[in-house]
């Protein structure tokens, strides 16, 4: 087993090993969980000597080879980066909740989640074969409804985690359209070896397909506008997995798709405008929005809506240079938004709230917070020496370079103010001003709960005095991987540009919202009124629909009574039959081919006819089932006559046992009663002749036809040879086909568990 | 339903038929027949029996509820499916033969366990379903 493969699956069998430990034993040793991430985290370190160079290291493991399915890694620059991510900051979450969930009741099954998450996520980054990546796509949407519904006696919590499920599943469902259409239509599913077949996808026919897939799949994980609604619900978990799935990593896996994907559609040009509208709309949508909430995580969750659209904007530029910004700025928001969360969470843990309207001059209690707080604020808002500040830079100066630079400018300039102002609102505002009169005093929170916010803080402020250090290690070596042109060299001071006078204008209008808007339930409440046209309402109005039309369908359909099923089986049959026939009549009987009728075969026939007829018209059930079972034991005499020994065994065997039953059945039910009306009747006897006329039409139909010769031969030939058998529908039952007859001895076998559980749990009922 | 008539014959059927059954699935791979309708006719056997005789005598002399039939069987035709794979290194399923000929089965295979095991499972379906209805009526 390759150590890529084994270090990936170790969170799978980490989190299991959890579940066996149990909870008692796990709380002794909680601290030893958080060996996993940090331990990971050294591991992918590792490689990034290697893959800033532009090495890459692939691992394969076969899986299932004849449908070109395997477990393929490739560690590349970005696959190192997001892996850092996800370890890097998964560290200190997993460090961070020891603290936060102290005694809480489910604390192994939230890590063993956790760690199912991470290795789910690490999977999907380092996966370089589409179906791979797709399956640990969805792992990463089913952790995440277990993490979102973590307090799971809370409705509220319970929806949320449906509503994002079902969000991101869409998502996922189309990814796999998207893998299964691309796998098709170049033949292999090594996500490096499409590169080879440029063509796909920008020329073929069926680009405007995979586009339309890749985007649904990549816009629902990365809450892009319409699908951005899930997010801010997703906010009801605890906030250890908002800071770690909601804004570092898993809302960045679609961000990565697309990324993965740049080089491939780098000559649609479809792709980058479509990217440009969505992520530039969602971006100025979701920072706007940030202004009416109340919630910390209400706005983080905004802000982190508008981050994403940010980065997809970006991609959507395409250059080079734009690449290189949307890299920094990944970089940049992992940072500052997991910090400003962790900050949060330890804000709602000591004083129990997170209503930025009763929050205030916090820093007296929480002083080294407060630090952690400005510091990530400082780098949200991109004021120097923050790494923000380069991120903005290169914002700006990528929109300059643009075709539509003036509008595409001010888009970002705009959206960049409100989130100056929202990194504010949530950094600085609970710790500044005065103490409200509610707070009397706050416990002093234990170090883990402010430490591990102020290291990713103060590792942003780090990064931006020394741009070196992620130039070196990242950002050159992923750009040259994902575009054609050279990646400009990060530095914190360019001298005074244009874009340094974009800069202040920014800060400047960001804190000048920040100091006048009053954040207040009033406004909240007065854009809650526009949600019966958001986009949240409407898909969930359409899903309501859906429902409904689904419960409509099936009491027409599925009503439970069998004579209803039967019924409607027929019926289609008949129609399907009869309009074949109708269109395409080829019924044609030579007589000379039948040969004369015996006398033993007119007077079976003659007993069949009596005993159908019998069978419908007689008062008792009894009798209805004997004329049944005379018809099936005439059959067998048919069946005998033409040389089907086997067939009229069988048959003679299943009609006995089936009168018998009936019998049993029958025994226990009231008199004969005429439970049909007359008119039910003559409809049950329409459809009944009809289907029967139709089928006996097909089947001369059928007998038409020149029979495939090849398939019978094959068995006639081999069955002795191959199977040593003589009876060749026994060969075909036990070895040629035997593992079909494995199956239905199988689901024979369920059959008879259903009825025996059926009747017993009944029987037992009633006894008691 | 007690009647001498069909008690006293019951008492030879059901031998005989059982033995029918055990020839019809014998000589399944060579004509007409196999487990599957072996396994039909062994249950009917019990049935007749248990119309004759009362469903707790044909319980008593099975001696084991007929639901036990059901995993002996499948497993048997589990086991001759992977038995291939264990022992000869051949893919699921593959025939395997015993190379000399058995007075009167003829050849012994893997195919032969496998069609045992149809017939266990068969008759285990049959009288589990029907014993729990009749108990009932």
């Amino acid at each position: 087993m390759s150590t890529l493969l084994f270090v990936i699956l170790s969170s799978f069998l980490f989190g299991l090993l959890l579940f066996a430990i149990g909870q008692k034993s796990f709380r002794r040793i909680t601290w030893f969980a958080s060996l996993l991430p940090v331990s990971l985290f050294f591991y992918f370190l590792s490689y990034l000597t290697g893959t800033s160079t532009g090495e890459v290291f692939d691992s394969s493991i076969e899986w299932v080879p004849s449908l070109d399915i395997n477990f393929d890694f490739r560690i590349d620059g970005l696959a190192t980066l997001f892996t850092l991510l996800i370890t890097g900051i998964g560290s200190l979450v997993f460090i961070y909740t020891i603290k936060y969930l102290k005694g809480h009741r489910h604390l192994m099954r939230f890590y063993a989640y956790l760690s199912i998450f991470m290795g789910a996520m690490l999977g999907l980054v380092t996966a370089n074969n589409l179906i791979t990546l797709f399956i640990f796509w969805e792992l990463t949407s089913i952790s995440s409804f277990f993490l979102i519904g973590f307090n799971n006696t809370d409705r509220s919590s319970r929806k949320s985690a449906i509503t994002a499920l079902s969000i991101t599943g869409l998502g996922g469902l189309s990814l796999l359209a998207f893998a299964v259409l691309l796998g098709t239509l170049t033949g292999t599913y090594t996500i490096s070896e499409m590169l080879q077949h440029p063509a796909v996808f920008s020329e073929h026919p069926y680009s405007t397909y995979l586009l339309i897939f890749l985007f649904l799949a990549a816009f629902t994980k990365s809450a892009q506008f319409p699908f951005h609604f899930w997010l801010p619900g997703a906010m009801k978990a605890p906030t250890p997995v908002s800071t770690y799935l909601h804004s570092a990593t898993m809302v960045k896996a679609g961000i990565y798709l697309l990324l993965r994907f740049s080089p491939h559609f780098s000559m649609n040009e479809y792709f980058h405008l479509i990217l440009l509208v969505f992520g530039g709309f969602t971006m100025l949508y979701a920072a706007f929005h940030t202004l009416f909430r109340t919630d910390l995580k209400g706005i983080l969750a905004y802000s982190t809506i508008g981050a994403l659209g940010i980065i997809v904007f970006l991609l959507g530029i395409g250059t080079a240079l734009s690449i290189t910004a949307a890299i920094v700025f990944i970089i940049v928001h992992a940072l500052y938004k997991a910090s400003l969360f962790l900050v949060t969470g330890t804000i709602d843990h000591q004083t129990g709230t997170r209503d930025i309207t009763k929050l205030g001059g916090l820093r007296k209690f929480l002083l080294p917070l407060s630090i952690a707080g400005l510091l990530a604020a400082i780098s949200s808002a991109g004021i120097p020496p923050s790494i923000g500040f380069l991120g903005k830079d290169l914002i700006y100066e990528s929109t300059l370079h643009s075709p539509y630079s003036s509008l595409l400018t001010t888009t970002a300039v705009i959206t960049n103010i409100f989130m100056v102002f929202a990194g504010f609102a949530v950094g600085w505002k609970p710790f500044a001003g005065q103490v409200p009169s509610t707070i009397e005093t706050v416990k002093k929170p234990h170090f883990i709960l402010w430490l591990a916010p102020l290291m990713l803080a103060v590792t942003g402020i780090i990064f931006g005095i020394f741009p070196g250090i992620i130039d070196h290690l990242f950002v050159t070596g992923i750009t040259d991987q994902l575009s054609s042109g050279t990646a400009p060299h990060l530095k914190l001071w360019h001298g005074f540009t244009f874009i340094l006078v974009l800069s202040a204008i920014t800060i400047a209008g960001g804190l000048l919202i920040y100091k006048f808007w009053k954040i207040s339930h009033k406004k909240e409440r007065a854009i809650h009124r526009l949600e019966n046209i958001s986009p949240k309402n409407i898909l969930l109005q359409t899903a309501n629909y859906f429902e409904q039309f689904a419960y409509f369908l099936t009491r027409v359909f599925q009503n439970g009574y069998l004579r209803r099923y039967v019924m409607i089986l027929l019926v289609l049959l008949t129609i399907v039959f009869g309009v074949h026939i109708f269109i395409n009549p080829r019924i044609f009987l030579s007589l000379k081919e039948i040969r004369g009728l015996e006398i033993s075969e007119i007077v079976v026939c003659l007993i069949m006819v009596l005993s159908i007829l019998y069978t419908v018209f007689t008062k008792s059930r009894l009798s209805a089932i004997a004329g049944m079972g005379v018809l099936g034991y005439s059959m067998c005499f048919i069946f005998l006559f033409y040389s089907a020994p086997d067939l009229a065994m069988t048959q003679f065997s299943i009609d006995t046992l089936t009168v018998i039953l009936f019998v049993l059945v029958l025994y226990r039910l009231p008199k004969y009663l005429k439970l049909s009306n007359s008119t039910n009747r003559i409809r049950d006897g329409i459809i009944a002749t009809s289907f029967g006329t139709f089928l006996a039409f097909t089947i001369i139909e059928i007998m038409n036809e020149t029979p495939l010769k090849t398939t019978t031969a094959f068995y006639a030939e081999n069955a002795y040879e191959l199977a040593k058998g003589k009876n060749i529908v026994n060969v075909i039952l036990v070895d040629f086909r035997g593992f079909d007859t494995m199956i239905e001895i199988t689901v024979l076998s369920i059959a008879a568990i259903g009825v025996f559980a059926l009747l017993k749990l009944y029987l037992k009922k009633h006894e008691k | 339903m007690k009647s001498i008539i069909l008690t006293t014959a019951s008492r030879t059927l059901l031998p005989l038929l059982i033995l029918f059954s055990v020839f019809v699935l014998l000589r399944g791979h060579y004509l007409p027949g196999g487990g599957f309708i072996g396994g039909l006719i062994a249950s009917i056997a019990f049935i007749l029996h248990a119309f004759a005789n009362g469903l707790k005598k044909s319980r008593f002399l099975l001696r084991i509820h007929p639901g036990f039939l059901i995993p002996t069987g499948l497993l048997l035709a589990l086991g001759s499916a992977i038995v291939p794979i264990i022992f000869e290194g051949l893919p699921m399923m593959t025939g395997v033969w015993y190379p000399e000929t058995l007075p009167v089965i003829g050849k012994v295979g893997s195919a032969l366990f496998f069609d045992t095991g149809v017939y266990f499972v068969v008759i285990g379906v049959c009288l589990t379903i029907i014993f729990t209805i009749s108990e009932q009526a």
